[in-house]
């Protein structure tokens, strides 16, 4: 049996359990615990240690979906969680402004890591305030290189779009 | 598309890069304590401002200059009554009193020192308006931000929101792909030229500093300027020097760098998604 792995990273609340949840095979497996500061208090629970989902190919082929901890002082987490991943996808909650300085710090951290192909999932599309990809893409300073994708978390063929859009990159990058 | 925030999490000289780069046209209103700015774009290019009780009208911008005098503007407040700018220009100029060089010098200034004054503004709530302009009556001169936003941060002293802005001095600089990003229409100064002279993806920026004996102040107050004109972009230097990247890779085994998988495996990940 060969197990391959992704990561899914990006801010606190940027959507990572949502979208694994959204192609997960399985139940996501995640373990949160309730926020303990005001700053993080936007939603009920945090993860704590990642979110981890499933999707069998076949008999002797399974992807991992692995979820970084959303806030920084479970960090020492990523690195763990970097290794030997096939790639990885930055999630960045269009509508929070505030947040995106955070998301092109853990890109870079996430490059660093590994030399592994990524794509920039810019989540919450639905929302009336979430700014448009391409100003993302410079807000962010991302490479023309690099897919920056509209996503929303919630619905599955987007999440089927982004994962897919990895691939592709991870293939080029094979031909190359 | 929003493009809406708080000037705290997103700064002015951001959001002028992020028009000039995307070549947005429209309107970005400012609040910040009361006061209520408003900022207009052609295309990527400062075109109009306006802030707080100035009326922004070009009797009051020809004034400013020295161009009218107290008395000339109060005869055309008085007597002009709806006649739009752009008459009013005209009548000037046939009158004598006025040029068109005088007209076009008089509203770039106004226009520069109310931008000037917004873009030290650091608090408040911004949003743009796609296609919004200004009065149709206004006359307005295309000026290039990129000039706006270098030589504004020339006068930048803030080392801590530098510091966050450019982190990382190891990172290296190169030009944009982009088309229509040059320098040749840039007002540059000797120790910005000297620093561009430096650029290629293989000089980090804290080689260039060293180069030019440059402290990390100013060379991050003049390649913070390059970067938000969008002049420069940066780039991860080889990673034989990214410490980061190195120290990453010696704590782990090199098998786990890179995992060795087949090109079947991600055409039957890809199909499995598909049919999902």
């Amino acid at each position: 049996m060969q197990t391959v792995k992704m990561v899914i990273t990006g801010p606190f609340s940027s959507g990572k359990t949502e979208f694994i949840r959204s192609i997960s095979e399985i139940e996501v497996v995640s373990t949160e615990r309730e926020i303990s500061t005001p700053a993080e208090r936007v939603k009920d629970a945090t993860t704590v240690a990642m979110d981890f989902g499933r999707i069998t190919v076949d008999d002797d082929l399974v992807l991992y979906l692995f979820g970084t901890p959303g806030q920084r002082r479970f960090d020492f987490m990523w690195e763990i969680l970097a290794e030997g991943m096939l790639g990885f996808v930055v999630m960045v909650d269009s509508a929070k402004p505030e947040t995106f300085r955070e998301a092109k710090s853990i890109l870079e951290t996430f490059r660093a890591y590994a030399p592994t192909p990524y794509v920039v999932a810019a989540n919450k599309q639905d929302l009336p305030d979430a700014w448009a990809a391409e100003d993302l893409r410079i807000a962010l300073r991302v490479e023309d290189n690099v897919k920056l994708l509209p996503c929303i978390a919630t619905d599955k063929e987007s999440v089927k779009n982004v994962l897919l859009e990895l691939l592709y990159s991870i293939l080029e990058e094979m031909e190359t | 598309m929003a493009l809406k925030g708080e000037l705290e999490h997103f700064s002015t000289t951001q959001l002028f890069n992020l028009i000039n780069l995307a070549r947005k046209t429209g309107t970005l209103f400012i609040e910040q304590e009361g006061k209520q700015a408003q900022i207009s774009f052609r295309e990527g290019k400062l075109i109009y401002a306006q802030s707080g009780s100035q009326d922004g009208q070009l009797a009051s911008m020809l004034h400013r200059a020295g161009k009218l005098s107290d008395d000339q503007v109060r005869l055309i407040r008085e007597r002009a009554g709806t006649t739009s700018d752009k008459q009013l220009g005209l009548l000037l100029i046939n009158a004598g009193y006025v040029s068109q060089a005088d007209i076009i010098q008089s509203i770039q200034q106004y226009t520069l020192d109310v931008v000037y004054d917004i873009l030290a503004w650091s608090r408040g709530r911004f949003a743009f308006e796609d296609n919004r302009m200004p009065p149709p009556d206004r006359i307005t001169v295309p000026i290039d931000l990129e000039n706006v936003i270098i030589e504004y941060t020339r006068n930048m002293r803030e080392v801590e929101h530098l510091e966050k802005e450019l982190p990382n001095l190891d990172f290296a600089l190169k030009f944009p792909d982009r088309p229509g990003a040059s320098l040749r229409n840039i007002n540059l100064s000797v120790e910005e030229w000297r620093v561009v002279s430096f650029i290629n993806p293989k000089n980090s920026i804290r080689q260039i500093a060293k180069a030019n004996e440059m402290s990390e102040m100013e060379i991050r107050q003049i390649v913070y300027g390059l970067l938000q004109a969008g002049l420069v972009e940066l780039v991860r230097p080889p990673r034989k020097d990214d410490p980061q990247q190195s120290a990453a890779r010696r704590r782990r085994p090199t098998s786990q760098q890179t995992p060795q998988v087949k090109k079947t495996v991600v055409n039957k990940l890809i199909s499995r998604i598909k049919s999902l």
